[in-house]
């Protein structure tokens, strides 16, 4: 093969659709007599329902019929991570809160009427009498005795008690170390944000009895599972169409309520039901991510090696437990904790507590940013305990390159990684030396300039199904892909991932390119539709390039052989004899003689000649369930210069040099990065909820909470290494996640490191003016 | 964002919509205050009356002073040559409200009935003396800006009343600046801080100070004024200023959970030196 479109960074061909306003979403599809439905929320934290009274309501024109709790026959909305050897709790989720509501949000009634407007001047007529109850939103005071309870089968708000590693060796680490570091860390609360609000639309079809529900979803596939399982409809029976889904960063994982409400009413009234969130419904119902408490200790020698790591970390559920939110703390969290370090003694104990809050999921990064932001602010303090560069202590510690395996002692075995080659390339382009340097004369100056550095590996494309079963995820983790090539010899790519923004349709069109010669023009990828798509679970965890990718790689394959035999066959030549370059089969030494692929899959079609044995049809499907996960990896470093008197960071630069295997396309790598680094940093510097103590969102518009804007950022420096997977068909990995794991870190870091000659020991999250320069302040007085 | 039912009337001329706004009516101009409290349902008008194309409450002109009608943007304030040599600092703070899109819909009338204590122009014209021109059924009169801004979102103006425009001196011949700490979410201030000097030779003669976003309302700051005044604008005098701009602010202080008064009013501080320097350039 000559050509490769393989690693060309061709335009993202979702962007003319989006940029134009072509796109459909769920909220552009319009339904003749569709009712829209508002929710009566919960505007206390932590209430008994004492009545509900929607006779006023009932009597506006327009409004079709209100429901309550007692009304809704639906089943619990589950969750779907069933953590093992955890003493899992999963207390009932009612789709509305019966008797009681846990958090601001929580459901309490549904209002369909004949226009949006109506809905919710219907909603806001309910008249809903309740009797307040104590509040807890903190994590941590929640799992305390006397502690306010959410659920009565839930003993001190304790979801489930995870422990991972062998306590008594850790303790001996710790208890012989020459140094241990500890400190309190909080990831606080941030709100996901997609661009696009939740919205879903059912309609049902009682002749049939078959449902069809629009939805935001990142994976219709778990959608229709779920639909399926509360309403008792036939899975068979229910197709689930994520269209065009603005984003997601795991928000869009979960099955909320809402999705089940429009279903519920749409077969109760024998009319289509839509339901679109505001922004401000999203702020406070759409599932929050992080919310630990950590208490994290970390053990090295006096000489700089590092021995273990240990922590103790609360995660706030929420009021409810989310579709897959025990995973988040547990399984993606602590089985990262040796990082890329050589480092033999981990242990965790995660503590999942239901709080008077927004409930949690999966967020960008999803336990991963929380546990390298760990590793990295504990790596960086027993540099200064012992006295040692950071980057020098890093250095020491970095595991060395491997090619195929290396277990480490969190049991992970990482599949391959050259650390020391990302670390060494992000510090050259840093120009380490010579910042130090500079910073030092920056200080004499009376400036205050500060960096930070963060080597991460992480894993991502998950996974394989027997660990996903072992772990208690209620699904598979593998993908499937249909690659069909119609007569005319175009193509369309069935998957059943569901990208919603990554520009997969570009880079999974790419692949198949590569792989089977045809233009990539000529390639569409086909998704998001339960009907037209073959079974999948999704897109998340940086997954659907190395999983779905492979499949169609497979795929592409199997027709590739295919069409080598058919070429054979039709140019009478043996099959050994034929090449292949650029889309096109020759016969060894008889050039003139060629067969084009679309030649071939014209042929396959019409099957006047096809070989003995031969099916006709020129398609093939292709499961594939990764052996292991993906490792991608790298170094990031950021420079920033603090001023004193405001508490004002400004972020001069940031590098950031990542290893994600062979990059099929490079821009979209970058736009990858970029992303997930701007939104990393912003956990550092500006995003955070706030909770009032009575559980109300104080942060609930964009005006309070803030999202990061390009004006707060430098151009990015950015580098890579290659370093394939072995496991992988291609060698890919993911890169969907890995700025947002490794920028926290590295910019809080380097705030820390400008503010050294303060003392300011830590500072929570987000770093705002006003919390840097209390931090001054009070290491001053 | 589904904003409660409320009738809409378009008014061409002051005298109209006088006429047309009912007790529970607010007049409506580029919308970009009331319009998203509307949509979050904390306000509920029932009737809003339509100022935006009366022709005689936009423009600026200038003749000795300036006047600025009502319903002229912020973005026709910013570029209005005119405002950038009478009084610089309102063009700056006008050029900093919101983004864009809310300049070129938003007015200075509207903006100032609202009186949100981060807005950016009411500190402006309280530093720079404007006044306030007011009509009403019973008439029109004229109000300092310093009397208008009474307290948090609340203003001089009385039911049915409106506003037309503002007056402000010739300030062609001081040296102002207006610059603020914004909210990194919203780009309201945090704090702002309005400076008018009048300079002789390397001597300030004459210091106006103004300070919102820290305080329930934009504050004249008389001890700051003071202690620039007579000055060569050195270090003693705009750390002098410094002080006494936190005590002239300590009784309007505001502050939330993010940015709580004490830092404020700190800010206020080494916001005020960096206005002055601007202004003194």
């Amino acid at each position: 093969m000559s050509t490769r479109i393989f690693g060309s960074g061709i335009k993202r061909r979702e962007d003319p659709r989006l940029i134009t306003g072509e796109a459909r979403y769920t909220d552009d599809i319009k339904l003749p007599g569709v009712l829209h439905m508002a929710v009566v929320r919960s505007p206390y934290a932590h209430a008994n329902i004492v009545s509900i009274d929607s006779s006023a309501a009932e009597a506006m024109d327009g409004v079709v019929a209100v429901f309550s709790g007692e009304d809704v026959d639906l089943a619990g909305i589950p969750t779907a991570w069933l953590i093992p050897d955890s003493d899992l709790k999963t207390p009932e989720h009612p789709a509305l809160a019966k008797g009681k509501v846990r958090y601001v949000g929580d459901g309490v009634a549904i209002v369909l009427a004949d226009d949006r407007y109506t809905a919710q001047d219907a909603a806001d007529a309910v008249n809903v009498e309740y009797e307040e109850l104590p509040v807890v939103v903190d994590p941590e005071a929640a799992a305390q005795e006397g502690a306010p309870q959410l659920f009565d089968d839930v003993e001190n708000n304790i979801a489930f008690r995870w422990v991972m590693g062998d306590k008594t060796a850790s303790d001996g680490v710790f208890n012989t170390a020459d140094v241990v570091v500890r400190d309190k860390i909080v990831q606080q609360r941030l709100l996901p944000t997609a661009m696009e609000p939740r919205s879903a639309m059912a309609q049902y079809n009682p002749a049939t009895q078959e449902l069809t529900l629009w939805c935001t979803s990142q994976n219709p596939h778990i959608h229709r599972f779920i639909i399926s399982a509360v309403t008792g409809l036939n899975e068979n029976k229910v197709r689930v169409i994520a269209p065009e889904v603005g984003g997601g960063f795991g928000s869009k994982i979960p099955c909320y309520p809402d999705e089940a409400l429009v279903s519920w009413a749409a077969i109760k009234l024998g009319q289509p039901v839509k339901w679109t969130e505001t922004r401000s419904e999203n702020y406070q119902i759409t599932i929050h991510g992080r919310d630990h408490i950590q208490y994290v200790e970390m053990a090295a020698s006096r000489d700089g090696k590092l021995l273990g790591v240990r922590a103790t970390v609360y995660a706030g559920m929420g009021g409810y437990l989310s579709t897959a939110a025990p995973g988040i703390p547990t399984i993606l969290h602590g089985l990262l904790y040796v990082g890329p370090y050589m480092m033999d003694s981990v242990f965790c104990e995660s503590i999942g507590v239901m709080t008077n809050a927004t409930p949690t999921d999966a967020y960008r990064g999803a336990g991963r940013p929380e546990a390298t932001f760990l590793l990295e602010r504990m790596v960086d303090m027993v540099a200064k305990r012992i006295d040692m560069d950071p980057a020098e202590l890093r250095r020491k510690n970095l595991i060395p390159a491997f090619e195929d395996g290396y277990e480490v002692a969190t049991t992970l075995v990482y599949d391959s990684g050259d650390y020391p080659a990302a670390f060494e390339k992000a510090l050259g382009i840093a120009g380490y030396d010579d910042f130090r340097r500079e910073q030092a004369e920056a200080r004499a100056d009376g400036r205050y300039l500060g960096i930070g550095i963060t080597a991460y590996t992480e894993m991502c494309g998950l996974g394989p199904s027997q660990v996903a079963g072992a772990v208690g995820f209620q699904g598979g983790l593998w993908e499937s892909a249909t690659v069909r090539v119609t007569p005319t010899g175009k193509v369309q790519a069935l998957i059943g991932a569901s990208p919603h923004g990554q520009g997969s349709e570009t880079t999974l069109a790419q692949i198949i390119a590569d792989e089977l010669g045809f233009p990539v023009d000529d390639i569409e990828v086909i998704h998001g539709d339960t009907t037209e798509t073959p079974m999948g679970w999704g897109t998340y965890g940086s997954r659907t390039t190395p999983v779905t990718g492979a499949a169609l790689a497979k795929a592409a394959q199997k027709l590739k052989d295919k069409a080598r035999t058919l070429a054979a066959h039709l140019m009478e030549a043996n099959e050994d004899d034929i090449e292949y370059a650029d889309g096109s089969f020759s016969v060894k030494g008889s050039p003139d003689q060629s067969q084009s692929i679309q030649d071939v899959a014209l042929m396959a079609h019409l099957a006047w000649n096809m070989p003995e044995g031969m099916d006709p049809g020129f398609e093939e499907s292709q499961f594939y369930d990764p052996p292991n996960f993906v490792y991608p990896f790298g170094t990031h470093i950021a420079i920033v210069e603090v001023d004193a008197s405001t508490g004002d960071i400004e972020l001069q630069r940031y590098i950031a040099v990542d290893d994600c295997g062979p990059q099929i396309n490079p821009e979209i790598v970058a736009g990858q990065i970029h992303g997930g680094v701007v939104q990393g940093i912003a956990q550092a510097l500006c995003e955070g909820v706030i909770y009032d103590d009575n559980g109300q969102l104080l942060t609930g518009t964009m005006m309070d909470y803030t999202m990061p804007r390009a004006d707060m950022f430098p151009n990015f420096e950015l580098g890579e290494t290659v370093t394939p997977s072995p496991h992988h068909p291609i060698g890919v990995k993911g890169v969907g996640e890995t700025g947002t794991i490794a920028s926290t870190p590295t910019v809080y870091n380097a705030v820390l490191d400008a503010l050294a000659p303060f003392g300011v020991e830590g500072i929570d999250m987000p770093m705002t003016s006003a919390k840097v320069w209390q931090a001054i302040q009070s290491a001053g007085s | 964002m589904w904003p409660n039912k409320f009738d809409y009337q378009r008014a061409d001329s002051v005298d109209q919509a006088l006429e047309l706004i009912g007790e529970e009516g607010k007049f409506l101009a580029g919308g970009h205050s009331l319009l998203p409290v509307m949509k979050l349902r904390l306000s509920a008008p029932e009737q809003l009356v339509d100022i935006g194309r009366i022709d005689s409450l936009r423009g600026i002109s200038a003749n000795g002073g300036l006047r600025i009608g009502a319903t002229t943007t912020h973005a026709e304030i910013a570029a209005s040559s005119d405002v950038q040599s009478m009084c610089a600092a309102l063009a700056d703070a006008c050029g900093g409200v919101g983004d864009q899109a809310v300049r070129n819909f938003g007015t200075i009338g509207g903006n100032i009935a609202h009186a949100d204590p981060a807005s950016d122009p009411p500190t402006v014209l309280v530093a720079c003396g404007a006044t306030v021109n007011i009509q009403g059924a019973d008439g029109s009169r004229s109000v300092a800006a310093q009397d208008f801004f009474v307290d948090l979102f609340e203003t001089d103006l009385e039911d049915g009343e409106l506003i037309t425009g503002i007056n402000l001196p010739n300030c062609s011949d001081c040296q102002c600046a207006y610059v603020k700490f914004p909210h990194p979410a919203s780009r309201y201030a945090i704090v702002g801080v309005a400076v008018c000097l009048k300079m002789d030779g390397g001597t300030c003669t004459q210091a106006d100070v103004a300070v919102g976003g820290a305080t329930v309302k934009a504050v004249k700051c008389a001890g700051a004024e003071a202690a620039l005044a007579g000055s060569s604008l050195d270090d003693a005098a705009l750390n002098a200023a410094a002080d006494m701009v936190k005590a002239d602010i300590a009784d309007w202080l505001a502050g939330d959970v993010a940015y709580p008064e004490s830092y404020r009013q700190q800010m206020a501080g080494v916001y005020l030196k960096r206005a002055v320097k601007a202004a003194a350039g």
